[in-house]
C-alpha cells in the first residue's frame, strides 16, 4: 500500500512539475537574430536581459547568424520555409532588399502605431531616420546601430614626421602633404581606408554634395541610374591612384582588414568607421585622435553632411500576432535615452536619438573622450539635401563588389580612375535593371 | 569465371538499396532539379514575384565578360592544382616508398594535412602571405620581392593554388603510396637486372602499372579543384582583386548568396554541373583506355 502511495505521489509531483514548465513556458519568445560581435555581442546580450528582467511576459532572445549578409540570407531562407525570426538586424545595404518585399515585411511605424507605443520619427537623428524612411516619411525599420566615417589619426606617428597632431589635416590636399612627411620619416604606410567603396565613393559624394545616384540616390523611386563617375569623384579617385604610385595610399583590404594595419601602427592615418573606436582604444598602444573627415576645400558646398553606414531592426510578418505587442515594448524599451547612450557610449556607434545624444552631453561623455562627438557632427553638419540623405539601390551589395573591384584595378594600377568608374557604372546600372526587372 | 551473388527474394535487393537510393535522391537529385527549376526563374530573394523566363538567365550569363573571364580562372586554377598536386604526391609517394626506417612517421605527418579544414588551410596561408604582417612576406622583402596579393592578381592566384595543394597533395600521397606498394618487386628487380636505371625503371615499369590509381586521382583532383576549393577563395581572397580568384563555383555563392540573385546563381550552377559532368564523361571515355589495369 505503501508503495503505491509514493508511485501516485510521485507521479502528481511529476504532473504538477511539468504543468509549471508549461505555464513557464507561457512567455512569448521574440527571437533577434543579429550579426554582432565581441563585445557588441556582449552588450547585445545585456540589452536583451535588461529588458527580459523589466517585465514577465516576453522574452527576447539574440542570437548571432553570422555576418550581415549571412543572416539577412539566413532570415529570408527562414522566411520562405515559412518560419521566419521575429526581429532581424539588416545592414543599410540590404535596405532596398527589404523595403521592396511588402508581403514579408511589417513595417516598424504601423507596428508601432497598432501597439500604441510612442514612435515619433522627429525625435531620432535626422541623417539617420531619412535613410530608412519611406516617400511618406514613415519609418520602415528600427535605427539601431548606426557609424559614420571618420579619419583616426597616429599622434605618435605625426610628431615623428614633424607634423602637429593638434592640427590634422582637414582637407585632402593636406592629408597628401602630410603623407609625404609621413613617408619621408620613414613610416612605412602613410595612409589607407578601410570600407573604400563606403567611404570614398558614396559618403565623399554626400559630404561634397554631388550625386551618387539618380533620383536623389534611388530614394525616388525605381528607374535609378548610378552617377558616381562625375569630375568630382573622378578627380579623387585619381589623386588617390596617383598616392598609391607614389607610395602615399597603401590598400590593405575591401573591408574592415585595414583596420588592423593602423592598430598595429604601421599606417599612421586611416579613414574608417566611427564604429572602430572601440577597437582601437582597446588595442592601440600608441597616443591616437579622431579627426574629421577630409574634403575638397574647392568644391562648392562641401562639407555638406556624411551618411551612415550599420545596420537597422526589421520584423518580419509574423503569423501569431500576440509577437508584435512584445516587440513593440522591445522597441521601446531600445530607443529609451539610458539604452541608447549606453550603446553609444560602449560601442562608438552614433546616438540615434536626439534625446540620447542630450544625455551624453549632460554625463560629459564627450569632454571625457575628446572627438567621440565627431561622427555625430558630421552627421547633422547641414540639413541633408538631395544628394547626401543615403543612398537606396536594388542588388546594393553586387553594386559595392563591383565598385571594390574595379577600385582595385586603379590601385594596381591597371586602369585609370575614368576607366574603372565608367566601367563600375556600367556594370552596376545592369545589376539595377535586373532588380528592377525582378520586382517590378 | 564470375561470381554472382543471386538473390532468392523478389523485393530484398530492393530493400537493401533503398536507403541509399533514398539519400541519392534527397540530396543529390531533388536539389539539382531545384537548380534547374530556378536557373529559369526570376525571382525577388523572398519569392513572393517569380517570373518564368525560359533561357533568358542563361543567355544573360554568357553576355557577360566576367563571367566568361571566370571560366579563364577556373581552368588555369584547376590544371594548376591538378598537376602540381599529383607531381608533388608522387614524388613524396616515391621518396617515401624507399624509406625503411621510421617510414611510418613520414607517412603521418605527409597524411595529416588532409584532415585540416579547407578553410583553415586557407586561414593559415593567409596569416603567412599576409601582406603585412607574414612571415613569409616579410623573407620575401628581404630577398627583394615584394608580396601583395591584394592587389597582384597572379600572387592571389598563386596563393590559391598553394593552400588548395597543400591540402589535396596528402590525399593523392595516400593513394599514390598504396599503388606504389602494390607493384611486386620481382618486375622491377627484373629491370633492374636487364639493365634499367632508376628513372628508365620509373618511367617504363611503375608509372604504366600506377596508372589506375593516377586515373583516379586525376578524376578527383578534377572535381575537387572545381568544387571543395570553394572554402579556400572564400577564406582567402574572396575573389579579387578584380576577380582574379573568382572561381565558378565562388561566383556562385557570390551571387546567390550574398547578392541574392537565385535565378542568376542557379543558372551559373546548372552550368558547372553540366562542365563537370562533360570532364568525367570525357576522363572516362577516352583516357581510360590508356589505363592498363
Amino acid at each position: 500500500m505503501a508503495q503505491r502511495t509514493k508511485r501516485i505521489a510521485s507521479i502528481a509531483v511529476a504532473i504538477a512539475l511539468a504543468a509549471a514548465a508549461g505555464a513557464a513556458q507561457a512567455v512569448t519568445e521574440i527571437q533577434w537574430w543579429h550579426s554582432m560581435t565581441g563585445k557588441l555581442n556582449d552588450k547585445v546580450n545585456e540589452i536583451a536581459d535588461k529588458f527580459n528582467a523589466s517585465q514577465k511576459d516576453y522574452k527576447v532572445t539574440p542570437v548571432y547568424k553570422g555576418q550581415y549578409d549571412e543572416s539577412m540570407t539566413a532570415a529570408i531562407a527562414a522566411y520562405r520555409a515559412g518560419n521566419p525570426p521575429q526581429i532581424v538586424q539588416v545592414f543599410e545595404v540590404g535596405t532596398a532588399t527589404m523595403m521592396a518585399a511588402k508581403g514579408a515585411v511589417k513595417p516598424v511605424y504601423q507596428l508601432m502605431a497598432e501597439e500604441h507605443e510612442k514612435f515619433d520619427p522627429k525625435s531620432f537623428v535626422p541623417a539617420v531616420s531619412g535613410y530608412y524612411s519611406d516617400s511618406q516619411g514613415h519609418l520602415i525599420s528600427m535605427p539601431f546601430n548606426s557609424s559614420t566615417q571618420v579619419l583616426y589619426v597616429n599622434d605618435d606617428a605625426f610628431r615623428k614626421a614633424g607634423l602637429d597632431p593638434n592640427n590634422p589635416p582637414k582637407t585632402w590636399p593636406e592629408v597628401e602633404k602630410a603623407a609625404e612627411k609621413l613617408k619621408a620619416s620613414g613610416a612605412p604606410c602613410a595612409f589607407t581606408t578601410g570600407w573604400q567603396a563606403w567611404v570614398q565613393l558614396e559618403s565623399f559624394s554626400a559630404w561634397h554634395n554631388v550625386p551618387f545616384a539618380t533620383q536623389q540616390n534611388g530614394f525616388g523611386g525605381p528607374g535609378t541610374k548610378l552617377e558616381f563617375n562625375g569630375p568630382v569623384q573622378v578627380k579623387h579617385i585619381q589623386a588617390l591612384g596617383d598616392w598609391a604610385k607614389k607610395g602615399l595610399f597603401t590598400y590593405k583590404g575591401r573591408k574592415d582588414e585595414p583596420l588592423a594595419a593602423f592598430t598595429s601602427g604601421e599606417c599612421a592615418m586611416i579613414t574608417t568607421s566611427s564604429g572602430s573606436y572601440a577597437n582601437i582604444k582597446a588595442n592601440a598602444k600608441f597616443a591616437w585622435r579622431v579627426a574629421t573627415l577630409p574634403y575638397y576645400a574647392d568644391v562648392k558646398g562641401a562639407p555638406q553632411n556624411t551618411i551612415i553606414g550599420g545596420a537597422t531592426l526589421w520584423v518580419l510578418n509574423q503569423k501569431n500576432k500576440d509577437m508584435y505587442k512584445g516587440i513593440g515594448k522591445f522597441f521601446t524599451f531600445l530607443s529609451s535615452p539610458e539604452v541608447q547612450e549606453d550603446w553609444h557610449a560602449s560601442t562608438g556607434y552614433v546616438p540615434i536619438t536626439l534625446a540620447a545624444y542630450d544625455l551624453a552631453k549632460q554625463k560629459g561623455l564627450y569632454t571625457e573622450r575628446p572627438g567621440f562627438d565627431i561622427a555625430i557632427k558630421e552627421l547633422s553638419n547641414k540639413p541633408p539635401t538631395a544628394n547626401s540623405k543615403g543612398v537606396r539601390l536594388g542588388n546594393f551589395v553586387q553594386i559595392r563588389n563591383i565598385v571594390d573591384e574595379e577600385l582595385e584595378a586603379v590601385w594596381s594600377g591597371q586602369k585609370s580612375a575614368k576607366q574603372a568608374l565608367d566601367a563600375a557604372v556600367s556594370r552596376g546600372n545592369e545589376q539595377l535593371e535586373r532588380f528592377a526587372k525582378a520586382n517590378q | 569465371m564470375e561470381k554472382r551473388v543471386v538473390f532468392q527474394s523478389r523485393w530484398l535487393p530492393f530493400a537493401l538499396v533503398a536507403p541509399q537510393l533514398a539519400i541519392t535522391l534527397v540530396f543529390f537529385f531533388w536539389p539539382a532539379s531545384q537548380a534547374l527549376y530556378w536557373s529559369m526563374l526570376i525571382q525577388d530573394a523572398f519569392a513572393a514575384k517569380t517570373q518564368f523566363v525560359w533561357f533568358d538567365n542563361f543567355r544573360d550569363l554568357f553576355n557577360d565578360p566576367h563571367y566568361l573571364a571566370s571560366f579563364k580562372v577556373t581552368a588555369v586554377f584547376s590544371v594548376l592544382v591538378t598537376v602540381t598536386g599529383l607531381a608533388i604526391a608522387l614524388l613524396f609517394a616515391v621518396l617515401a616508398d624507399r624509406v625503411i626506417r621510421a617510414s611510418k612517421l613520414y607517412q603521418m605527418l605527409l597524411i595529416w594535412p588532409y584532415a585540416v579544414a579547407a578553410a583553415v588551410a586557407a586561414v593559415l596561408w593567409v596569416f603567412l602571405l599576409n601582406p603585412t604582417l607574414g612571415i613569409l612576406t616579410h623573407v620575401m622583402r628581404g630577398l627583394g620581392y615584394d608580396w601583395n596579393y591584394l592587389l597582384n592578381p597572379g600572387q592571389a592566384l598563386a596563393l590559391i593554388v598553394i593552400a588548395a595543394v597543400w591540402k589535396q597533395i596528402s590525399y593523392n600521397f595516400l593513394f599514390f603510396l598504396a599503388g606504389l606498394q602494390s607493384i611486386p618487386r620481382s618486375l622491377i628487380e627484373a629491370a633492374a637486372i636487364d639493365g634499367a636505371g632508376p628513372a628508365r625503371r620509373f618511367w617504363t615499369v611503375v608509372f604504366p602499372l600506377l596508372s589506375p590509381t593516377t586515373f583516379f586521382l586525376l578524376v578527383v583532383n578534377v572535381v575537387y579543384a572545381f568544387f571543395d576549393t570553394f572554402a579556400i577563395v572564400d577564406a582567402a581572397t574572396s575573389g579579387g582583386p578584380v576577380q582574379a580568384t573568382s572561381i565558378l563555383v565562388f561566383k556562385v555563392y557570390q551571387d546567390g548568396v550574398q547578392a541574392l540573385d537565385l535565378g542568376g546563381s542557379a543558372a551559373q550552377s546548372v552550368v558547372l554541373m553540366a562542365i563537370v559532368i562533360a570532364l568525367t564523361v570525357v576522363q572516362f571515355r577516352f583516357i581510360e583506355r590508356k589505363v592498363q589495369y
